[in-house]
């Protein structure tokens, strides 16, 4: 503690230099952060999709329906403990921009299936009882300012009613997630009410999701579903929920592998930037260092000042860096919708605090054997 | 002399050979030097004679190619690098021709430095530190950076950071070289004050015969040998 006045000091003698390697690291930082979090984004809660859960879909593409007359079959395929369905709404609110995902949803089965949509059993009784009500997440909720009660019409696209294409629904719910990767941007409503008042016909789903007793039989039992429905005039493909969610992501790039070569450009780029202030600060004080080596100062205790200085300047950078990207991904959602699950999670904030460690002693490990490796005598002389 | 009876400083056989590509500097050439505790000995010669390498091998800044040098007992041709930076800490203060005093820290932090060294605590250092600075007679200016003190001034902040650990032999090397004439006479004044009152033991190299005079020994260097034995005062 009785060198940090030595250390800071000698850290602000080029005062620009080092605000601005700061400020390099304060970005890479906040970009790593921030990729990390649409990295999370993009892969539409792989980590948190339930690994005894699968889905099933038409054989041909996940836009074919299926027949809902489908799910009494399926659940009595060996092995599957429920089964509920959802269908794709993809209606409008107000203004195409407003996207959200909407769900038409047999409501206890559904619930049923993700216990992590968290909502109270008044509003789950209320939206029993009602058929045209619909519950949303908090997400949802709190980005256009809905509450329990209101009256929230929607513009059908792919859906039209007999009377025209304007859906009214009630919000009898507002759900919380379990954890902090659960979508809550969902809009789920009553598929009776689309069932019976869509002007395109009735008895169809869009797709299944079971749950199997023992995850560890979950391909065995994919396989035998779809067995079932093999040569009728809608064949099915089930996966896990983990893989078709993997599958969906992956419809628009390996966002990880294009994520993690950002970064890693960023931060090699960053680290060399970091190694040359400290190399520059080392070549500048060759004199000031040889003065302290005669003083007394050891060569380990030298080494020890470069390293903590570089750390210093990672630290205070990383550090920046990360309390920022932490604001700005707080913010929530910065696409209004697109991106449900947009979160650091815990192992990338380590990570993260690993790296700024990594590129404090990187950068300064080179110009602090070159301090090391100072003779007294001839840096005096060059003084 | 040490408690045995011993000089405090005692070179024996001293050589230092440079090399340079194919070339070989023989700098010092077998020299024997004693010097009592309480002494103040002025190192004069002409340039290239080998006296700043004689006071960087007295002060453990080099280690010589040959013979052996003794200070205050210890063997310090014979330490480890570690063990020798620790020994200068205790044992040495250094002054230096271009005051070396770093930029970014004021005259006090700059005296404080070698105290970093020691496990002095914060108020134990910032006492010895105002009693050095008071010694050069500072005491008002330990707020200023080095940017702020003039030569002389600067100089003196070099000499309270090479005292403040109150060390067995200062060395200086050119003290008043880069001085005017009368900043360069009141360093000259410090020093002789610091041997005659405080009774430190100081070797300084020279080339002024003025500076050399305040000493109570000259020696002159002249090809790595020591030539002729100057006054005694």
């Amino acid at each position: 503690m009785k060198f940090f006045p030595l250390i800071w000091t000698s850290l602000f003698r080029r005062k620009v230099r080092t605000l601005f390697t700061i400020l390099s690291i304060v970005v890479a930082f906040v970009l790593f952060n921030y990729l990390s979090a649409v990295r999370v984004a993009f892969s539409m809660g792989v980590d948190v999709a339930g690994s005894d859960r699968l889905t099933l879909i038409h054989k041909v593409s996940f836009i074919q329906l299926l027949p809902a007359s489908y799910k009494e079959r399926i659940l009595a395929v060996e092995g599957v403990d429920a089964v509920t369905h959802a269908t794709w709404f993809g209606g409008v609110y107000q203004d195409p921009r407003n996207f959200f995902p909407q769900f038409a949803v047999d409501p206890e089965g559904y619930l049923d299936l993700y216990p992590e949509f968290l909502l109270s059993s008044e509003a789950k009784d209320r939206w029993l009882g009602n058929r045209t009500g619909a519950v949303v997440g908090r997400s949802l909720a709190d980005r256009f300012g809905w509450e329990v009660g209101d009256r929230i019409p929607l513009q059908g696209t792919i859906w039209r009613t007999r009377s025209g294409d304007t859906w009214e629904f009630t919000i009898d719910g507002i759900y919380e997630g379990a954890e902090q990767g659960t979508d809550t941007t969902q809009f789920l409503f009553h598929n009776a009410y689309l069932d019976e008042a869509n002007a395109l016909g009735r008895g169809m789903v869009g797709w299944y999701l079971i749950r199997v007793s023992h995850p560890d039989q979950a391909v065995a039992i994919s396989t035998a579903i779809d067995e079932r429905f093999a040569n009728s005039p809608f064949e099915t493909k089930t996966s896990t929920e983990q893989a078709f969610v993997q599958a969906f992501a992956s419809q628009i790039g390996d966002i990880g592998a294009m994520m993690t070569a950002i970064l890693t450009a960023v931060l090699f780029t960053i680290l060399l930037v970091s190694a040359n202030t400290m190399g520059q600060s080392v070549r500048e004080r060759t004199s000031e260092l040889a003065v302290l080596k005669t003083l007394g100062f050891t060569n380990p205790r030298v080494l020890s000042l470069v390293l903590v200085e570089s750390l210093l300047v990672a630290v205070v950078g990383g550090g920046i860096g990360l309390g920022l990207s932490w604001l700005l991904i707080s913010q929530g959602d910065p696409t209004g919708g697109l991106l449900p699950a947009f979160f650091v999670p815990p192992r990338d904030l380590v990570i993260a605090v690993g790296l700024i460690f990594f590129l404090g002693i990187a950068s300064g490990i080179l110009p602090g054997i070159q301090a090391v490796r100072l003779q007294i005598v001839d840096a005096l002389r060059r003084s | 002399m040490t408690e045995n009876g011993a000089a405090l400083v005692q070179v024996r056989n001293l050589h230092k050979v440079f090399k340079r590509g194919a070339e070989r500097i023989d700098v010092l050439q077998g020299v024997d030097l004693d010097l009592q505790s309480g002494e103040f000995l002025s190192l004069m010669g002409p340039s290239g004679s080998g006296k700043t390498t004689l006071l960087n091998l007295l002060g453990g800044l080099d280690t010589p190619s040959d013979g052996t040098v003794t200070v205050g007992g210890d063997r310090i041709d014979k330490l480890s690098a570690a063990r020798l930076s620790r020994w200068r800490a205790r044992h040495i203060g250094f002054v230096f021709q271009l005051y070396n005093l770093l930029p970014v820290l004021t005259a006090e932090r700059n005296v404080e430095l070698p105290l970093l060294l020691t496990p002095l605590s914060r108020s134990q250092r910032k006492k010895h530190v105002a009693t050095a600075l008071a010694m050069v007679g500072l005491s008002g200016r330990s707020k200023h950076y080095p940017r702020q003190l003039s030569g002389g001034q600067e100089q003196r902040v070099g000499i309270a950071r090479a005292i403040v650990t109150d060390p067995t032999l200062l060395l200086c090397d050119e003290p008043t070289g880069d001085l005017d004439r009368k900043s360069g006479d009141e360093i000259l004044d410090l020093l002789q004050a610091l041997n005659a009152e405080h009774g430190k033991t100081i070797i300084m190299v020279t080339h002024d015969a003025r500076a050399a005079a305040r000493s109570t020994r000259t020696l002159h260097l002249d090809k790595g040998t020591l030539a002729t034995e100057g006054h005694d005062r």
